[in-house]
Protein backbone atom coordinates (compact mmCIF):
# COMPACT_ATOMS: atom_id res chain seq x y z
CA UNK A 1 0.00 0.00 0.00
CA UNK A 2 1.14 3.51 -0.69
CA UNK A 3 1.63 6.03 2.06
CA UNK A 4 -0.72 8.89 2.69
CA UNK A 5 1.66 11.74 1.97
CA UNK A 6 0.87 14.04 -0.89
CA UNK A 7 2.29 12.36 -3.97
CA UNK A 8 0.91 14.82 -6.53
CA UNK A 9 3.60 15.66 -9.03
CA UNK A 10 4.04 19.23 -10.21
CA UNK A 11 2.40 18.41 -13.53
CA UNK A 12 -0.97 17.69 -11.91
CA UNK A 13 -1.56 20.47 -9.40
CA UNK A 14 -5.27 19.72 -9.05
CA UNK A 15 -4.68 16.11 -8.10
CA UNK A 16 -4.14 16.52 -4.38
CA UNK A 17 -5.77 13.49 -2.81
CA UNK A 18 -8.61 13.99 -0.38
CA UNK A 19 -8.10 12.65 3.10
CA UNK A 20 -10.13 9.53 2.31
CA UNK A 21 -9.74 7.84 -1.07
CA UNK A 22 -12.60 8.26 -3.51
CA UNK A 23 -14.39 4.93 -3.66
CA UNK A 24 -14.45 3.90 -7.30
CA UNK A 25 -14.45 0.19 -6.47
CA UNK A 26 -17.91 0.01 -4.94
CA UNK A 27 -18.77 -3.12 -6.93
CA UNK A 28 -16.24 -5.04 -4.84
CA UNK A 29 -17.34 -3.64 -1.50
CA UNK A 30 -18.41 -0.45 0.22
CA UNK A 31 -19.23 0.79 3.68
CA UNK A 32 -22.60 -0.30 5.01
CA UNK A 33 -25.56 1.83 3.99
CA UNK A 34 -26.54 4.13 6.89
CA UNK A 35 -29.93 2.43 7.09
CA UNK A 36 -28.15 -0.88 7.79
CA UNK A 37 -25.96 0.67 10.46
CA UNK A 38 -29.04 2.14 12.06
CA UNK A 39 -30.70 -1.23 12.68
CA UNK A 40 -27.61 -3.36 13.21
CA UNK A 41 -26.87 -2.70 16.90
CA UNK A 42 -30.41 -3.35 18.03
CA UNK A 43 -30.67 -6.38 15.73
CA UNK A 44 -27.47 -7.86 17.11
CA UNK A 45 -28.71 -7.35 20.66
CA UNK A 46 -32.05 -8.94 19.93
CA UNK A 47 -31.56 -11.46 17.13
CA UNK A 48 -28.66 -13.61 18.25
CA UNK A 49 -30.58 -16.79 18.97
CA UNK A 50 -31.43 -19.81 16.84
CA UNK A 51 -34.50 -18.63 14.93
CA UNK A 52 -36.01 -22.12 15.16
CA UNK A 53 -35.94 -22.17 18.95
CA UNK A 54 -39.27 -22.02 20.75
CA UNK A 55 -38.13 -19.77 23.58
CA UNK A 56 -38.45 -16.01 23.59
CA UNK A 57 -34.95 -15.28 22.24
CA UNK A 58 -35.62 -17.71 19.40
CA UNK A 59 -38.91 -16.01 18.65
CA UNK A 60 -37.15 -12.64 18.58
CA UNK A 61 -34.59 -13.89 16.07
CA UNK A 62 -37.36 -15.45 14.00
CA UNK A 63 -39.26 -12.18 14.02
CA UNK A 64 -36.22 -10.28 12.74
CA UNK A 65 -35.72 -12.83 10.01
CA UNK A 66 -39.35 -12.66 8.94
CA UNK A 67 -39.12 -8.88 8.95
CA UNK A 68 -36.03 -9.00 6.78
CA UNK A 69 -37.69 -11.43 4.40
CA UNK A 70 -40.77 -9.25 4.13
CA UNK A 71 -38.74 -6.12 3.36
CA UNK A 72 -36.58 -7.86 0.76
CA UNK A 73 -39.62 -9.45 -0.88
CA UNK A 74 -41.39 -6.12 -1.07
CA UNK A 75 -38.29 -4.39 -2.39
CA UNK A 76 -37.65 -6.95 -5.10
CA UNK A 77 -41.28 -7.51 -6.05
CA UNK A 78 -41.46 -11.17 -5.06
CA UNK A 79 -43.43 -13.16 -2.48
CA UNK A 80 -42.16 -13.44 1.04
CA UNK A 81 -41.94 -17.22 0.83
CA UNK A 82 -39.70 -16.88 -2.23
CA UNK A 83 -36.88 -15.21 -0.25
CA UNK A 84 -34.10 -17.09 1.56
CA UNK A 85 -30.97 -15.69 3.19
CA UNK A 86 -27.73 -17.56 2.76
CA UNK A 87 -24.15 -16.78 1.77
CA UNK A 88 -23.66 -14.99 -1.56
CA UNK A 89 -21.88 -17.91 -3.23
CA UNK A 90 -24.34 -20.43 -1.89
CA UNK A 91 -27.22 -18.38 -3.28
CA UNK A 92 -25.71 -18.64 -6.76
CA UNK A 93 -24.82 -22.32 -6.53
CA UNK A 94 -28.08 -23.39 -4.93
CA UNK A 95 -30.18 -21.22 -7.20
CA UNK A 96 -28.77 -22.55 -10.45
CA UNK A 97 -28.08 -26.12 -9.42
CA UNK A 98 -31.46 -26.50 -7.72
CA UNK A 99 -33.07 -25.98 -11.12
CA UNK A 100 -30.67 -28.50 -12.64
CA UNK A 101 -31.34 -30.98 -9.83
CA UNK A 102 -35.06 -30.84 -10.49
CA UNK A 103 -34.45 -32.01 -14.07
CA UNK A 104 -31.82 -34.62 -13.31
CA UNK A 105 -34.23 -37.51 -12.93
CA UNK A 106 -35.55 -36.75 -16.42
CA UNK A 107 -32.02 -37.27 -17.75
CA UNK A 108 -31.23 -33.60 -18.44
CA UNK A 109 -27.64 -32.93 -17.36
CA UNK A 110 -26.47 -30.02 -19.49
CA UNK A 111 -26.36 -26.36 -18.50
CA UNK A 112 -26.47 -23.35 -20.80
CA UNK A 113 -24.96 -19.99 -19.95
CA UNK A 114 -23.15 -16.97 -21.29
CA UNK A 115 -19.34 -16.92 -21.19
CA UNK A 116 -19.43 -13.64 -19.26
CA UNK A 117 -21.22 -15.13 -16.24
CA UNK A 118 -19.48 -14.71 -12.90
CA UNK A 119 -16.92 -17.36 -11.97
CA UNK A 120 -19.30 -18.59 -9.24
CA UNK A 121 -21.85 -19.48 -11.91
CA UNK A 122 -19.32 -21.00 -14.29
CA UNK A 123 -17.63 -23.03 -11.59
CA UNK A 124 -20.97 -24.29 -10.27
CA UNK A 125 -22.04 -25.30 -13.77
CA UNK A 126 -18.73 -27.07 -14.52
CA UNK A 127 -18.86 -28.90 -11.23
CA UNK A 128 -22.42 -30.06 -11.83
CA UNK A 129 -21.66 -31.21 -15.36
CA UNK A 130 -18.59 -33.08 -14.18
CA UNK A 131 -20.34 -34.82 -11.30
CA UNK A 132 -23.37 -35.81 -13.37
CA UNK A 133 -21.72 -36.49 -16.71
CA UNK A 134 -23.24 -33.51 -18.46
CA UNK A 135 -21.85 -30.58 -20.42
CA UNK A 136 -21.81 -26.81 -20.16
CA UNK A 137 -22.75 -24.97 -23.35
CA UNK A 138 -21.91 -21.31 -23.75
CA UNK A 139 -23.88 -19.02 -26.05
CA UNK A 140 -21.71 -16.42 -27.77
CA UNK A 141 -21.65 -12.78 -26.71
CA UNK A 142 -21.00 -9.71 -28.83
CA UNK A 143 -18.26 -7.14 -28.32
CA UNK A 144 -20.56 -5.32 -25.91
CA UNK A 145 -20.93 -8.50 -23.84
CA UNK A 146 -24.60 -9.03 -24.65
CA UNK A 147 -25.54 -12.63 -25.27
CA UNK A 148 -26.75 -13.85 -28.64
CA UNK A 149 -30.33 -14.55 -27.58
CA UNK A 150 -31.12 -16.78 -30.57
CA UNK A 151 -28.08 -18.92 -29.89
CA UNK A 152 -28.92 -19.12 -26.19
CA UNK A 153 -32.47 -20.21 -26.93
CA UNK A 154 -31.27 -22.75 -29.50
CA UNK A 155 -28.93 -24.30 -26.93
CA UNK A 156 -31.76 -24.29 -24.39
CA UNK A 157 -33.94 -26.33 -26.75
CA UNK A 158 -31.39 -29.16 -26.97
CA UNK A 159 -32.86 -32.28 -25.34
CA UNK A 160 -30.16 -32.59 -22.67
CA UNK A 161 -30.52 -29.04 -21.33
CA UNK A 162 -31.55 -28.85 -17.69
CA UNK A 163 -31.36 -25.11 -16.98
CA UNK A 164 -30.11 -21.78 -18.31
CA UNK A 165 -28.14 -19.15 -16.38
CA UNK A 166 -27.96 -15.51 -17.33
CA UNK A 167 -26.85 -12.50 -15.32
CA UNK A 168 -28.93 -9.37 -14.93
CA UNK A 169 -25.83 -7.28 -15.57
CA UNK A 170 -22.13 -8.00 -15.78
CA UNK A 171 -19.98 -7.39 -12.71
CA UNK A 172 -16.94 -6.30 -14.74
CA UNK A 173 -18.24 -4.46 -17.78
CA UNK A 174 -21.73 -3.46 -16.65
CA UNK A 175 -23.60 -4.69 -19.71
CA UNK A 176 -27.15 -5.84 -19.00
CA UNK A 177 -28.59 -9.07 -20.36
CA UNK A 178 -32.11 -9.48 -21.75
CA UNK A 179 -33.17 -11.76 -18.89
CA UNK A 180 -36.84 -10.87 -19.31
CA UNK A 181 -36.85 -11.79 -23.00
CA UNK A 182 -35.47 -15.34 -22.94
CA UNK A 183 -37.93 -17.77 -24.55
CA UNK A 184 -37.34 -21.22 -23.10
CA UNK A 185 -38.97 -24.57 -23.72
CA UNK A 186 -41.53 -25.55 -21.12
CA UNK A 187 -39.16 -28.02 -19.47
CA UNK A 188 -36.23 -25.62 -19.03
CA UNK A 189 -36.05 -22.85 -16.42
CA UNK A 190 -33.94 -19.72 -16.10
CA UNK A 191 -31.63 -18.80 -13.24
CA UNK A 192 -30.83 -15.09 -13.01
CA UNK A 193 -27.62 -14.01 -11.31
CA UNK A 194 -28.33 -10.61 -9.83
CA UNK A 195 -25.26 -10.61 -7.59
CA UNK A 196 -23.80 -7.50 -9.20
CA UNK A 197 -27.04 -5.68 -9.79
CA UNK A 198 -29.89 -6.13 -7.32
CA UNK A 199 -30.67 -2.75 -5.81
CA UNK A 200 -29.30 -1.11 -8.96
CA UNK A 201 -31.48 -2.72 -11.62
CA UNK A 202 -34.92 -4.30 -11.42
CA UNK A 203 -35.48 -8.01 -11.75
CA UNK A 204 -38.11 -8.73 -14.38
CA UNK A 205 -41.42 -9.80 -12.88
CA UNK A 206 -41.64 -12.96 -14.94
CA UNK A 207 -39.54 -15.36 -16.93
CA UNK A 208 -37.20 -16.76 -14.29
CA UNK A 209 -37.48 -19.55 -11.74
CA UNK A 210 -34.59 -18.80 -9.39
CA UNK A 211 -32.27 -15.86 -8.79
CA UNK A 212 -29.42 -14.84 -6.53
CA UNK A 213 -28.37 -11.54 -5.02
CA UNK A 214 -25.42 -10.27 -3.00
CA UNK A 215 -26.06 -7.60 -0.37
CA UNK A 216 -22.83 -5.81 -1.35
CA UNK A 217 -24.50 -4.56 -4.52
CA UNK A 218 -26.98 -2.52 -2.45
CA UNK A 219 -24.81 -1.55 0.51
CA UNK A 220 -25.69 -4.42 2.82
CA UNK A 221 -23.28 -6.68 4.73
CA UNK A 222 -20.88 -8.46 2.40
CA UNK A 223 -21.60 -11.90 3.81
CA UNK A 224 -25.32 -11.85 3.07
CA UNK A 225 -26.70 -13.49 -0.04
CA UNK A 226 -30.31 -13.75 -1.10
CA UNK A 227 -31.69 -16.79 -2.85
CA UNK A 228 -35.00 -16.34 -4.64
CA UNK A 229 -36.93 -19.41 -5.69
CA UNK A 230 -40.27 -18.71 -7.32
CA UNK A 231 -43.36 -20.15 -5.72
CA UNK A 232 -44.07 -23.53 -7.32
CA UNK A 233 -40.81 -23.54 -9.26
CA UNK A 234 -39.28 -26.87 -10.21
CA UNK A 235 -36.40 -26.62 -7.79
CA UNK A 236 -34.80 -29.27 -5.58
CA UNK A 237 -31.96 -28.76 -3.13
CA UNK A 238 -28.86 -29.91 -5.06
CA UNK A 239 -26.79 -30.33 -1.91
CA UNK A 240 -27.11 -32.50 1.22
CA UNK A 241 -30.12 -31.62 3.35
CA UNK A 242 -33.87 -31.31 2.99
CA UNK A 243 -35.05 -31.17 -0.60
CA UNK A 244 -36.99 -27.91 -0.27
CA UNK A 245 -35.70 -24.35 -0.34
CA UNK A 246 -36.40 -23.96 3.39
CA UNK A 247 -33.05 -25.62 3.95
CA UNK A 248 -31.28 -23.06 1.78
CA UNK A 249 -27.76 -22.49 2.93
CA UNK A 250 -27.68 -25.68 4.88
CA UNK A 251 -27.09 -23.50 7.90
CA UNK A 252 -29.14 -21.00 9.83
CA UNK A 253 -29.30 -17.52 8.37
CA UNK A 254 -27.84 -14.77 10.47
CA UNK A 255 -30.95 -12.84 11.45
CA UNK A 256 -29.30 -9.53 12.44
CA UNK A 257 -27.26 -9.35 9.26
CA UNK A 258 -30.28 -10.29 7.18
CA UNK A 259 -32.20 -7.43 8.74
CA UNK A 260 -29.33 -5.04 8.10
CA UNK A 261 -29.24 -6.20 4.47
CA UNK A 262 -32.97 -5.65 4.16
CA UNK A 263 -32.73 -2.15 5.62
CA UNK A 264 -29.90 -1.31 3.24
CA UNK A 265 -31.90 -2.55 0.28
CA UNK A 266 -34.92 -0.47 1.23
CA UNK A 267 -32.71 2.58 1.79
CA UNK A 268 -30.87 2.12 -1.48
CA UNK A 269 -34.08 1.77 -3.47
CA UNK A 270 -35.59 4.84 -1.83
CA UNK A 271 -32.61 6.91 -2.96
CA UNK A 272 -32.03 5.17 -6.25
CA UNK A 273 -33.68 7.54 -8.71
CA UNK A 274 -31.53 10.50 -7.76
CA UNK A 275 -28.31 8.69 -6.95
CA UNK A 276 -28.28 6.54 -10.05
CA UNK A 277 -29.17 9.34 -12.46
CA UNK A 278 -26.15 11.20 -11.12
CA UNK A 279 -23.92 8.13 -11.31
CA UNK A 280 -25.00 7.44 -14.89
CA UNK A 281 -24.05 10.98 -15.81
CA UNK A 282 -20.70 10.73 -14.01
CA UNK A 283 -19.87 7.40 -15.65
CA UNK A 284 -20.66 9.00 -19.02
CA UNK A 285 -18.25 11.79 -18.10
CA UNK A 286 -15.45 9.33 -17.28
CA UNK A 287 -16.19 7.36 -20.42
CA UNK A 288 -15.92 10.51 -22.53
CA UNK A 289 -12.56 11.31 -20.94
CA UNK A 290 -11.22 7.77 -21.42
CA UNK A 291 -12.39 7.90 -25.05
CA UNK A 292 -10.10 10.86 -25.73
CA UNK A 293 -7.01 8.94 -24.61
CA UNK A 294 -4.93 7.21 -27.29
CA UNK A 295 -5.00 3.42 -27.49
CA UNK A 296 -7.73 2.92 -24.90
CA UNK A 297 -10.29 0.16 -25.33
CA UNK A 298 -13.68 1.07 -23.89
CA UNK A 299 -15.52 -2.05 -22.84
CA UNK A 300 -19.22 -2.77 -22.32
CA UNK A 301 -22.47 -1.25 -23.48
CA UNK A 302 -22.37 2.54 -23.05
CA UNK A 303 -26.10 2.79 -22.28
CA UNK A 304 -27.74 -0.47 -21.24
CA UNK A 305 -25.49 -1.08 -18.24
CA UNK A 306 -25.14 -0.87 -14.51
CA UNK A 307 -25.55 2.77 -13.51
CA UNK A 308 -22.29 3.10 -11.63
CA UNK A 309 -19.74 1.06 -13.55
CA UNK A 310 -17.28 1.56 -16.41
CA UNK A 311 -14.39 -0.55 -17.67
CA UNK A 312 -11.60 0.39 -20.03
CA UNK A 313 -8.19 -1.00 -20.93
CA UNK A 314 -5.03 0.96 -21.72
CA UNK A 315 -2.74 -0.58 -24.29
CA UNK A 316 0.81 -1.44 -23.13
CA UNK A 317 0.16 -0.69 -19.45
CA UNK A 318 0.14 -3.19 -16.58
CA UNK A 319 -3.17 -3.07 -14.73
CA UNK A 320 -1.49 -3.18 -11.32
CA UNK A 321 0.55 -0.06 -12.14
CA UNK A 322 -2.62 1.81 -13.06
CA UNK A 323 -4.35 0.73 -9.85
CA UNK A 324 -1.36 1.80 -7.72
CA UNK A 325 -0.90 5.08 -9.52
CA UNK A 326 -4.57 6.01 -9.18
CA UNK A 327 -4.48 4.93 -5.55
CA UNK A 328 -1.56 7.31 -5.03
CA UNK A 329 -3.80 10.06 -6.38
CA UNK A 330 -6.57 9.10 -3.97
CA UNK A 331 -8.76 6.93 -6.20
CA UNK A 332 -9.61 3.31 -5.36
CA UNK A 333 -10.23 1.40 -8.61
CA UNK A 334 -10.22 -2.27 -9.60
CA UNK A 335 -8.62 -4.12 -12.49
CA UNK A 336 -9.43 -7.31 -14.37
CA UNK A 337 -5.89 -7.64 -15.68
CA UNK A 338 -3.95 -10.82 -15.10
CA UNK A 339 -1.24 -9.10 -13.08
CA UNK A 340 -3.84 -8.09 -10.48
CA UNK A 341 -5.33 -11.58 -10.17
CA UNK A 342 -4.09 -14.27 -7.83
CA UNK A 343 -4.31 -16.75 -10.69
CA UNK A 344 -2.31 -14.57 -13.13
CA UNK A 345 -5.06 -15.37 -15.62
CA UNK A 346 -6.73 -12.42 -17.31
CA UNK A 347 -10.41 -11.73 -16.71
CA UNK A 348 -12.51 -14.29 -18.56
CA UNK A 349 -15.10 -11.58 -19.16
CA UNK A 350 -12.68 -9.25 -20.92
CA UNK A 351 -11.33 -12.14 -22.99
CA UNK A 352 -14.85 -13.32 -23.90
CA UNK A 353 -15.82 -9.94 -25.35
CA UNK A 354 -12.54 -9.60 -27.26
CA UNK A 355 -11.39 -6.70 -25.12
CA UNK A 356 -7.83 -5.90 -24.25
CA UNK A 357 -7.19 -7.62 -20.92
CA UNK A 358 -4.06 -5.80 -19.80
CA UNK A 359 -4.04 -2.22 -18.58
CA UNK A 360 -7.57 -2.70 -17.36
CA UNK A 361 -9.33 -0.30 -15.02
CA UNK A 362 -12.78 -0.92 -13.59
CA UNK A 363 -14.42 2.08 -12.05
CA UNK A 364 -17.58 1.57 -9.96
CA UNK A 365 -18.88 4.65 -8.18
CA UNK A 366 -20.03 4.53 -4.59
CA UNK A 367 -23.26 6.50 -4.05
CA UNK A 368 -21.33 9.25 -2.28
CA UNK A 369 -18.99 10.02 -5.18
CA UNK A 370 -19.39 13.65 -6.17
CA UNK A 371 -19.07 15.64 -9.38
CA UNK A 372 -15.86 17.13 -7.97
CA UNK A 373 -14.38 13.68 -7.35
CA UNK A 374 -15.05 12.70 -10.94
CA UNK A 375 -13.71 15.96 -12.33
CA UNK A 376 -10.53 15.37 -10.39
CA UNK A 377 -10.27 11.83 -11.75
CA UNK A 378 -10.82 13.08 -15.29
CA UNK A 379 -8.06 15.63 -14.73
CA UNK A 380 -5.59 13.07 -13.38
CA UNK A 381 -6.30 10.12 -15.68
CA UNK A 382 -4.72 11.42 -18.92
CA UNK A 383 -1.50 12.29 -17.07
CA UNK A 384 -1.36 8.93 -15.30
CA UNK A 385 -1.78 7.05 -18.57
CA UNK A 386 0.72 9.28 -20.40
CA UNK A 387 3.32 8.96 -17.65
CA UNK A 388 3.07 5.17 -17.45
CA UNK A 389 3.19 4.95 -21.24
CA UNK A 390 6.36 7.03 -21.21
CA UNK A 391 7.93 4.51 -18.83
CA UNK A 392 7.13 1.75 -21.31
CA UNK A 393 8.57 3.86 -24.11
CA UNK A 394 5.48 3.65 -26.31
CA UNK B 1 7.19 0.08 -12.76
CA UNK B 2 10.62 -1.45 -12.64
CA UNK B 3 11.31 -3.57 -15.64
CA UNK B 4 13.62 -6.36 -14.74
CA UNK B 5 12.28 -8.84 -17.27
CA UNK B 6 14.76 -10.19 -19.78
CA UNK B 7 15.07 -8.49 -23.12
CA UNK B 8 13.17 -10.03 -25.94
CA UNK B 9 15.28 -11.72 -28.55
CA UNK B 10 14.35 -11.56 -32.18
CA UNK B 11 14.31 -15.05 -33.54
CA UNK B 12 15.33 -15.52 -37.12
CA UNK B 13 12.95 -16.52 -39.86
CA UNK B 14 11.19 -19.72 -38.96
CA UNK B 15 13.58 -20.36 -36.08
CA UNK B 16 11.22 -22.05 -33.70
CA UNK B 17 8.11 -22.43 -35.76
CA UNK B 18 5.80 -25.31 -35.28
CA UNK B 19 3.12 -27.04 -37.24
CA UNK B 20 0.78 -24.18 -38.17
CA UNK B 21 -1.18 -25.85 -40.89
CA UNK B 22 -2.84 -22.99 -42.73
CA UNK B 23 -0.90 -20.07 -41.28
CA UNK B 24 1.88 -18.38 -43.26
CA UNK B 25 5.51 -18.42 -42.15
CA UNK B 26 6.44 -15.20 -40.35
CA UNK B 27 9.16 -12.90 -41.59
CA UNK B 28 10.13 -12.31 -37.98
CA UNK B 29 9.39 -14.24 -34.82
CA UNK B 30 9.70 -12.71 -31.34
CA UNK B 31 10.61 -14.98 -28.48
CA UNK B 32 8.62 -13.71 -25.49
CA UNK B 33 8.72 -16.92 -23.48
CA UNK B 34 8.74 -16.12 -19.79
CA UNK B 35 7.78 -12.48 -20.23
CA UNK B 36 4.82 -11.32 -18.15
CA UNK B 37 1.75 -9.50 -19.44
CA UNK B 38 1.78 -7.01 -21.18
CA UNK B 39 5.37 -7.44 -22.40
CA UNK B 40 4.58 -9.71 -25.39
CA UNK B 41 2.24 -7.04 -26.80
CA UNK B 42 4.77 -4.30 -26.11
CA UNK B 43 7.42 -6.28 -28.02
CA UNK B 44 4.96 -6.78 -30.85
CA UNK B 45 4.43 -3.03 -31.07
CA UNK B 46 8.17 -2.31 -30.86
CA UNK B 47 9.03 -4.71 -33.65
CA UNK B 48 6.13 -4.13 -36.04
CA UNK B 49 8.32 -1.74 -38.00
CA UNK B 50 10.91 -4.49 -38.47
CA UNK B 51 8.74 -6.22 -41.03
CA UNK B 52 7.48 -4.74 -44.30
CA UNK B 53 3.78 -4.08 -44.92
CA UNK B 54 2.17 -7.34 -45.96
CA UNK B 55 4.72 -9.42 -44.05
CA UNK B 56 3.92 -11.51 -41.01
CA UNK B 57 5.22 -10.91 -37.50
CA UNK B 58 4.92 -13.68 -34.89
CA UNK B 59 5.21 -13.66 -31.13
CA UNK B 60 5.81 -16.77 -29.04
CA UNK B 61 4.47 -16.25 -25.53
CA UNK B 62 3.53 -18.28 -22.48
CA UNK B 63 1.65 -15.35 -20.95
CA UNK B 64 -2.00 -16.49 -20.94
CA UNK B 65 -3.19 -12.91 -21.54
CA UNK B 66 -1.51 -12.88 -24.95
CA UNK B 67 -4.25 -15.10 -26.35
CA UNK B 68 -6.76 -12.27 -25.84
CA UNK B 69 -4.40 -9.34 -26.09
CA UNK B 70 -2.63 -10.00 -29.38
CA UNK B 71 -5.94 -10.04 -31.32
CA UNK B 72 -7.16 -7.01 -29.30
CA UNK B 73 -3.93 -5.15 -30.07
CA UNK B 74 -4.31 -5.95 -33.78
CA UNK B 75 -7.88 -4.62 -33.73
CA UNK B 76 -6.91 -1.42 -31.91
CA UNK B 77 -3.81 -0.79 -34.06
CA UNK B 78 -5.55 -1.73 -37.33
CA UNK B 79 -3.30 -4.71 -38.00
CA UNK B 80 -4.46 -8.13 -39.24
CA UNK B 81 -4.51 -10.91 -36.67
CA UNK B 82 -4.04 -14.22 -38.47
CA UNK B 83 -4.39 -16.74 -35.67
CA UNK B 84 -2.36 -18.93 -33.38
CA UNK B 85 -0.31 -22.08 -33.71
CA UNK B 86 2.43 -23.62 -31.57
CA UNK B 87 6.20 -23.44 -31.57
CA UNK B 88 8.19 -26.69 -31.59
CA UNK B 89 8.32 -26.68 -27.79
CA UNK B 90 4.54 -26.41 -27.58
CA UNK B 91 4.39 -22.75 -26.59
CA UNK B 92 1.66 -20.72 -28.26
CA UNK B 93 2.64 -18.56 -31.22
CA UNK B 94 0.46 -15.69 -32.43
CA UNK B 95 0.70 -14.30 -35.95
CA UNK B 96 -0.05 -10.79 -37.19
CA UNK B 97 0.22 -9.39 -40.73
CA UNK B 98 1.44 -5.81 -40.89
CA UNK B 99 -1.00 -3.62 -42.79
CA UNK B 100 0.45 -0.14 -42.91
Amino acid sequence: MQDQTDPAPASTPASTPASAPVLLDAAAGRPLHPAALEVLDAALARGWADPRALHRAGRDARLLLENAREVVAGSLGVRRDEVRFTSPVDAVQRGLLGLARARLDAGARDLVLAPVEHAHVRHAASWWAQVHGGSVHEAPVGRDGRVDLDALERLARAPGTAAVALQLANHEIGTTQPVGAVALPESVDLFVDGSASLGLLDLPREGWAAAAGHATSWGGPGGVGVLLVRHGARWLNPFPGDPGPQDAGGALPDAPLALAAAAALRGTLAERAGVDARRRRLVDRIRATAATLPDVDLVGDPDDRLPHLLTFSCLYLPGDALVRELDRHGFAVASGSACTASTLEPSHVLAAVGALTHGNVRVSLAPEVTDDDVERLCHVLPDVVARLRAEVGL
Amino acid sequence: MSDGAPEVTSGGMGGTTGSGAALPEPALELDCRGLPCPRPVIELARHLGDVAPGEVLAVVAEDPAARADVPAWARMRAQEYLGEDVAVDGVARYLVRRRD
